[in-house]
């Protein structure tokens, strides 16, 4: 078992991803990161980070995150439209000869500060969210948070994991669904890929998906697979059609289900998930260790 | 109407596609590109029109020309530009600004168009699917969602209901999709997680002044969460539109490629009467 095992000395990054919501990515790294006492757990889903939830962590410290948007000067603005063409996302425009910037819309490429002969616009910061960090029992829990109405939680998540870059712990990274760039953002310095699949016909397509993106990727990957019933599982069969490493398996379960409803740690409430979980993050740590030989 | 949940995996292609069944929909689209799955479920057997969406373009490099100045790499806000020791674009990374074209001072980059998804429009005489699959790892979601309203509008004219099944989140996807619809039906889960993300998405929604109703899926898997919700809806003022209970069927009836309103089963009546009630909502003079 696991609790007999150093933990201290594994220096790991494992994202769960899933690419349908809701098949449990956030239940599997929170009972993880808990499961192996000394860890690191960020939550990258910045739209709706839902972790600190179940980890409620304490003495929190937190950090603006702030992207860069520009600003005119109307006084000096000659008018010359030279920024609004050169802007590849429509967030300048000059009506009645006015310089508008639509800061929802800007992408802080910086171009527009570049191109404009006049000097005109300089930048400013603009808040789009914050990260928290906080202490949960032996864990370290970091959280990004997006502001409502903001379109893009990718700046949040960089310095999530810039901030994480050289911790030396066993971390746990909970990614959002989907396959899009922000999953992808979040899974770029993982050294291994779980991805929770869920037993259903939308399940397994979107298994696929993220199945794809860590091929692509070329990150070592298993799945664990969630919400089991007695009934065939479409998720299983698709593993055993590709090969995947089926790392292990949570049963569809009323108990669980109302534990992790009430966003408790499951493992602190039930020794039988104590035991699948540790026994799940054995099998996680082997394969890593087993997938790291086999690529150097 | 657009149906939107903040939490994933909370029903709302589920009821999104028992809605469809219901209303007899002309028009309906599925906005959650990034992972689509209403197509599994709507029956669709005839010819899909697949078009290939391109998204903003991406630098390229032109290593006979380039200088090594490095001007490219100082530049570029999104660490798109990588020299190991060759100046190379790293495509996931690039937004396709085209910070690195204007100031290279060689002339070596130019911004060529990428594809970044694919369309999809489903149509017969009766009704239009419109739908479209982000590829991997690609940005510009809110652009192929727009896209995939705009295949809906022009190829359905004018309907009296077109159904939308949004993306989970608050980000880019869903406020792209938020825009011009007339009503959203929020899906709710009865979990802490579950309201933490609905008050959310009610935010999100409430900053376009989009009229809002909610609902709860799999509510008999935690009946004092659902109480908070309802508690929650009546301070808010929201309109809450009833409840669905978690059944096993419905599970069985997505896994055969049905909606929960062909089979005989508890989640598929009490669909129906959230369906009725959402469209006496949408379709009421509003009052105020």
């Amino acid at each position: 078992m696991l609790d007999f095992m150093d933990t201290e000395a594994i220096n790991m990054k494992i994202a769960v991803l899933s690419g349908k919501g809701g098949t449990g990515k956030t239940l599997v790294s929170v009972n993880l990161a808990a499961v192996a006492k000394k860890s690191t757990y960020i939550d990258c889903d910045v739209e709706e980070p839902n972790g600190h939830l179940f980890l409620k962590p304490e003495e929190i410290l937190e950090e603006t995150i702030s992207v860069k948007i520009p600003m005119v000067n109307n006084e000096l603005c000659s008018g010359c439209r030279k920024c609004v063409d050169f802007c590849k996302f429509n967030a300048l425009a000059s009506i009645k000869n006015k310089l508008i910037v639509f800061e929802d819309v800007c992408h802080s490429c910086g171009g527009c500060i570049l191109v404009c002969p006049q000097k005109a616009l300089t930048e400013k910061e603009k808040v789009i969210g914050k990260i928290q960090k906080g202490i949960s029992g032996e864990v370290t829990v970091w959280t990004g948070i997006l502001n409502t109405g903001e379109a893009t939680g990718i700046p949040i998540i960089k310095k999530l994991l810039a901030n994480n870059a050289s911790v030396e712990q066993l971390t746990f990274i909970d990614c959002p669904p989907g396959s899009a760039c922000i999953v992808m953002e979040s899974i770029k310095d993982a050294d291994y890929c779980v991805l929770v699949a869920e037993p259903t016909l939308f399940g397994v397509h979107n298994l696929n998906m993220v199945y794809e993106l860590v091929k692509l990727f070329n990150k070592p990957f298993g799945v664990v697979l969630n919400k089991c019933l007695e009934e065939e599982n479409p998720a299983e069969r698709f593993c055993l059609e590709k090969n995947i490493k089926i790392l292990g398996r949570i049963p569809f379960d009323n108990d669980l289900g109302t534990l992790n409803s009430n966003s408790e740690i499951v493992i602190n409430k039930n020794e039988k998930y104590r035991e699948l979980f540790s026994s799940l993050l054995d099998t996680v740590i082997e394969e890593v260790q087993h997938k790291t030989i086999a690529n150097s | 109407m657009l149906i939107l949940s903040g939490k994933g995996g909370t029903g709302k292609t589920t009821i999104a596609s028992a809605f469809i069944k219901l209303s007899n929909a002309k028009a309906y689209a599925d906005c959650d590109i990034d992972a689509p799955n209403l197509h599994l479920v709507t029956g669709w057997n005839s010819q899909v029109k697949k078009t290939d969406y391109y998204g903003l373009p991406k630098a390229e490099i032109n290593l006979e020309l380039c200088n090594n100045c490095g001007q490219c790499r100082q530049n570029c806000r999104f660490d798109a530009i990588k020299s190991d020791p060759d100046y190379k674009v790293d495509p996931f990374a690039c937004e396709g600004c085209g910070v690195c074209e204007y100031v290279c001072p060689v002339g070596a980059i130019t911004l060529k168009p990428a594809v970044a998804g694919e369309l999809m429009l489903y149509s017969d005489e009766e009704k239009v699917f419109s739908t479209a699959q982000l590829k991997m790892g690609s940005g510009t979601s809110g652009m192929l969602v727009s896209e995939v309203k705009k295949q809906m509008r022009s190829s359905a004219g004018k309907v009296e209901l077109a159904i939308i099944d949004g993306s989970p989140g608050i980000g880019c996807p869903v406020i792209a999709s938020l825009s011009g619809v007339d009503m959203v039906l929020i899906v709710a889960e009865p979990s802490i997680s579950g309201i933490s993300d609905m008050e959310h998405i009610i935010n999100t929604a409430a900053k376009f002044g989009t009229k809002t109703a909610v609902c709860i899926n799999k509510y008999d898997t935690n009946i004092e969460n659902t109480e908070k919700i309802e508690e929650y809806c009546k301070k808010q003022r929201l309109s809450y539109i009833g409840k669905i209970p978690f059944d096993s069927n419905a599970v069985k009836a997505i896994n055969n490629g049905q909606t929960i309103v062909d089979i005989d089963c508890t989640s598929g009546s009490a669909v129906k009467e959230v369906y009725h009630k959402t469209i006496n909502l949408l379709f009421e003079k509003d009052s105020d």
